[in-house]
């Protein structure tokens, strides 16, 4: 979806401002809500890509106002509910349904340390050989799926170069919406600068994006 | 979409209080776990890890060859990986090209190597303007590249994680390796700093 999540090359965000010595979380909750997505992810009702659309459908004015971790919150509470593991009664009511039965938590304390550092395996085994070859000019397609996608609009009708090839990769614009993993060749593609912004960016520069082999096309 | 109860703007620490309450009492959750969630994220990840691979590249030739063919394995000698295999890259410096990582579409970090991501790099005005603007943001974290010198930014689109081997400063020669870890900064493995002797606070 072409919403404001997609910010690559947009103007008035104002400076980039390091703060010196910052803490790993400025408030407790914040550790909560990072907790609380990780303890749930292993339920195994949705997956990082849903995850991921969950908080790009944060409607655009609160996206640029919260913060990140009120997005994470956000977009938990979406998926919690979308998911079914928690009705809209029970987050009104903040108390389970009269007669819910309880379930029995999936990540214990003494898991943690084997789960945390973990995030899955995301190559797939694939039949097919990968249709680009390293070295070889490549065209982002010019498309807008209203769905969600990891191929910038930036990028978008641009010419790269295939620099590397990662394997085959689990295809977000399919699993996030729960179509089945669609695995398929994951290359990083060069750009030049100048080809992405213009005659003004410096000529040296270049921008490398992983991109799935439906991104693509032959030039 | 209906979500009534995102936009009421009552105190997040309230809300999250009453989601973790519901989700304990529903069993869906055990707060034990998220105790040791959080402490993990605060005491146990973070910058240390990479730093360690990045001295030890430095050190040892042999492990900067297997860093760079494949990171996610050279950080699983560590133990920072715990099956044995990460979808990370390493991009090594060079006094003819500067490497920058970004995710402009989220905020795709190497985790396990660096800890969780500073708010600068999660924010709006980095991920808009790194791949635009790389040496403008540059500039804003003091760092000037000469024009001679290139650029090549990293957008963090898929599950590949990057980590940029910085260059070892001129004059730590006779470093040991635990000194070289205290030199390396998380923003020199983002690549918004170069190592220095003085090492820094990030």
């Amino acid at each position: 979806m072409n919403g404001v999540h997609d910010m690559g090359g947009m103007h008035g965000m104002g400076p980039v401002t390091p703060e010196a010595n910052e803490p790993v979380f400025h408030e407790p909750w914040e550790g909560r809500v990072l907790a609380l997505n990780r303890a749930t992810a292993v339920l195994g009702k949705w997956n990082i890509d849903a995850s991921r659309h969950s908080i790009e459908r944060i409607r655009p004015a609160d996206y640029l106002r919260m913060s990140y971790y009120e997005k994470w919150l956000a977009g938990l509470v979406t998926r919690l509910e979308e998911s079914g593991l928690v009705t809209s009664a029970e987050l009104q009511s903040g108390r389970p349904a009269p007669g819910a039965t309880k379930a029995i938590p999936l990540l214990t304390a003494g898991e943690v340390a084997a789960t945390t550092a973990e995030r899955g395996w995301f190559e797939r085994p694939v039949n097919t050989p990968p249709r680009f070859a390293v070295g070889q000019r490549v065209r982002a397609k010019k498309i807008n799926p209203t769905g969600h996608t990891r191929l910038p609009r930036y990028a978008r009708g641009n010419i790269g170069v295939v620099d590397r090839i990662h394997g085959a990769h689990v295809f977000p614009d399919s699993n996030a919406h729960f179509r089945g993993e669609n695995p398929q060749p994951l290359y990083s593609v060069r750009f030049a600068a100048r080809e992405l912004w213009g005659e003004a960016a410096p000529p040296r520069d270049a921008v490398y994006i992983d991109l799935w082999e439906e991104y693509l096309e032959p030039t | 979409m209906d979500h009534d109860h995102q936009e009421v703007p009552s105190d997040p620490a309230l809300r999250v209080m009453a989601l973790e309450s519901l989700l304990v009492e529903k069993g869906l959750v055990d707060p034990a776990a998220l105790d040791e969630l959080i402490d993990t994220y605060e005491h146990k990840v973070g910058p240390r890890n990479g730093a360690r691979l990045v001295a030890r590249a430095w050190i040892d030739r042999e492990f900067k060859k297997r860093l760079l063919a494949d990171a996610g394995s050279a950080a699983a000698e560590f133990g920072y990986v715990p099956h044995g295999k990460e979808h990370l890259v390493a991009l090594e410096n060079t006094p003819e090209r500067h490497n920058l990582v970004v995710c402009t579409l989220c905020s795709c970090y190497p985790w396990p190597v660096l800890g969780l991501p500073p708010v600068w790099y999660k924010s709006a005005p980095y991920r808009s303007r790194a791949v635009i603007d790389p040496r403008g943001v540059l500039r804003e974290f003091g760092l000037e590249i000469s024009e001679d010198v290139e650029i090549r930014v990293w957008d963090s689109t898929s599950e590949m994680r990057y980590l940029v081997l910085p260059e070892r400063p001129a004059g730590s020669e006779q470093m040991s390796e635990d000194e070289l870890v205290a030199l390396v900064t998380r923003d020199a493995m983002i690549g918004t700093a170069k190592v220095t002797l003085a090492g820094a606070s990030r």
